[in-house]
């Protein structure tokens, strides 16, 4: 999974992507889990990452994190794999 | 290092057209203390969800409309509307104020007489009455205010066979200005019905025609309305003094002043629009001190307002179950509070806090309650902070109608508390159990026994 090359992310968590024009925010540890996204850290890296670091469980996160990356997918910021980059 | 709080990641699209139906975010502190007492602290003790009602609120409250109209009126009472609300610790503390009683049923009569009401303090409305309710009423010395012309007939045989003199007063309905038209109730003002009933009892001297009664509407946006209806009812009063040269001793206005609470489909919020009660104060007691009433000689003000007294110092305290998301990528969130215990969410779109601490980010939510009912929505769509399964929310203004109207419906009715002037917390009605809802049940001796193997 990657976040397209062309999408810009802020430091204060804005996002835009110039092939749809869209613009989002993304609320901190959003943007965490963005950039590790970007890095190409794997789901267990980040998941280790954030148990670390903010008072949660396992479950919990895995289900948020599944929502999260399924908005990234609907708002078009993830690479399908069978896709060309721009 | 410590860990920081956890918030679940979101994103949210930056639009920048027309608001959109979610509103704009609303909350931007938690509702973590309720007259001093934790909320989290509360749920723990008392199990969630939970209804909070403040004693000192009540107080303020029914303080600052007594106020609005004994500024401007000299004789003034209020009746405490039990069907808003008729846990006894939320009447006691009304009639500790001074306030009578107005009941609608024999149920809600024998309330009030249990709550140590004094019978000739008790007004008794509604298109309902029992002979053995009209009985205990007459008996008592109670405020009979009549609906129609069978009651009135009832209530002339009974004062006959009783030979004891009923206090009653007629409930007017009329045009005031305002849709819908409440007709239903009473006797119509333009048509000439109100003065054929008023006729028959001053002319059968077996009752003693002590009041005229209105009840416009409910929670009414329009102070005006009620002007209207004070000229109405002075008319009448006057016109019964003409005819007959007997004085009416008083006029009740009746209810139905809005609380708080936002109505679905306003575009602003009920506490920066709705009207006051010096607004409501204002337009009554003009009329009146307008009207032809000799000025020693005015009658007393009634006010039987249930709502507008109660519906600030009730809260509902609850937890989120669950969060998810629609079909279309909606996030809805699933709480423990349905539409059985909160009947209100089908009028209001409640103010809804969380009771910890949340960032400024916020998303655009359906809040379904937890019966497993298609009905079962709380707010269709409502700007909230993120919360995780098991935090905790407020939501404000539910002391009217929750609290009688709820319903014994897939799950149990809870625990109510209320919080003392000093911050105790007083349990008033306890949670519901199996065994109670069982106990009036009976089952048939041949469905007693079955066999699934």
């Amino acid at each position: 999974m990657k976040i397209r090359k062309n999408v810009a992310i802020s430091e204060s968590g804005y996002i835009f992507n110039p092939t749809t024009g869209e613009s989002f925010s993304v609320n901190p540890i959003g943007i965490e889990i963005f950039y590790m996204i970007k890095e190409g850290k794997s789901y267990e890296e980040i998941s280790k990452t954030i148990l670390a670091n903010f008072r949660t469980d396992e479950d919990t996160f895995e289900k948020d994190y599944h929502d999260f990356v399924g908005l990234l997918n609907h708002y078009l910021l993830i690479e399908k794999e069978n896709e060309k980059e721009n | 290092m410590e860990k920081q709080r956890y918030e679940r990641p979101v994103i949210k699209k930056l639009e920048t057209n027309m608001p959109n139906k979610f509103g704009l975010r609303t909350e931007y502190l938690p509702k973590t203390h309720i007259d001093g007492v934790a909320v989290n602290e509360l749920l723990k003790e008392h199990g969630s969800p939970l209804f909070a009602i403040s004693e000192s609120t009540i107080r303020k409250i029914y303080r600052e409309a007594k106020k609005a109209f004994t500024t401007r009126y000299p004789k003034v009472q209020f009746a405490w509307s039990y069907k808003t609300n008729y846990l006894d610790a939320v009447c006691r503390t009304f009639h500790q104020e001074g306030s009578w009683a107005e009941v609608v049923s024999g149920f809600e009569y024998d309330k009030a007489i249990n709550n140590g009401v004094d019978g000739n303090k008790i007004i008794f409305n509604g298109p309902d009455k029992t002979e053995e309710d009209l009985e205990k009423a007459i008996k008592n010395g109670s405020l009979i205010h009549i609906d129609h012309l069978d009651e009135l007939y009832s209530i002339i045989e009974m004062a006959g066979k009783m030979k004891k003199k009923p206090k009653v007063a007629i409930r007017v309905n009329m045009d005031t200005g305002v849709y819908p038209m409440w007709d239903r109730f009473g006797f119509n003002y333009e048509n000439g019905q109100a003065w054929d009933a008023l006729n028959k009892i001053m002319r059968s001297e077996k009752l003693e025609l002590i009041g005229l009664h209105c009840h416009i509407g409910t929670f009414m946006l329009s102070a005006a309305a009620y002007s209207a209806a004070a000229y109405k009812l002075a008319d009448l009063a006057l016109g019964v003094k003409k005819k007959y040269n007997h004085d009416i001793k008083y006029i009740d206005m009746g209810g139905g002043f809005a609380s708080k609470n936002t109505l679905k489909g306003s575009y602003l919020p009920g506490s920066d629009i709705n009207p006051t009660f010096d607004d409501f104060a204002e337009a009554i007691t003009s009329a009146l001190i307008n009207s032809n009433f000799e000025p020693d000689n005015l009658p007393l003000l009634i006010l039987e307002t249930g709502r507008a007294l109660i519906d600030e110092a009730g809260f509902l305290l609850g937890s989120v179950i669950s969060n998810k998301r629609s079909s279309l990528g909606k996030r809805t969130t699933i709480i423990d509070i349905g539409v059985n215990i909160l009947f209100t969410s089908f009028w209001y779109d409640h103010k809804i806090t969380p009771a910890q601490e949340f960032t400024h980010y916020a998303e655009d939510t359906t809040l379904y309650g937890p019966l497993c009912m298609n009905i079962d929505v709380v707010r269709e769509s409502i700007s909230l902070p993120l919360m995780n399964k098991g935090d905790h929310f407020v939501i404000h203004h539910v002391g009217a109608y929750n609290m009688t109207q709820w319903m014994q419906f897939i799950t149990l009715r809870p625990k109510v508390v209320m919080i003392d002037d000093n911050g105790n917390v007083h349990v008033i009605r306890e949670k519901e159990t199996l065994d109670q809802i069982t106990q009036m049940e009976k089952v048939p001796e041949h469905l007693k026994e079955f066999d699934l193997s």
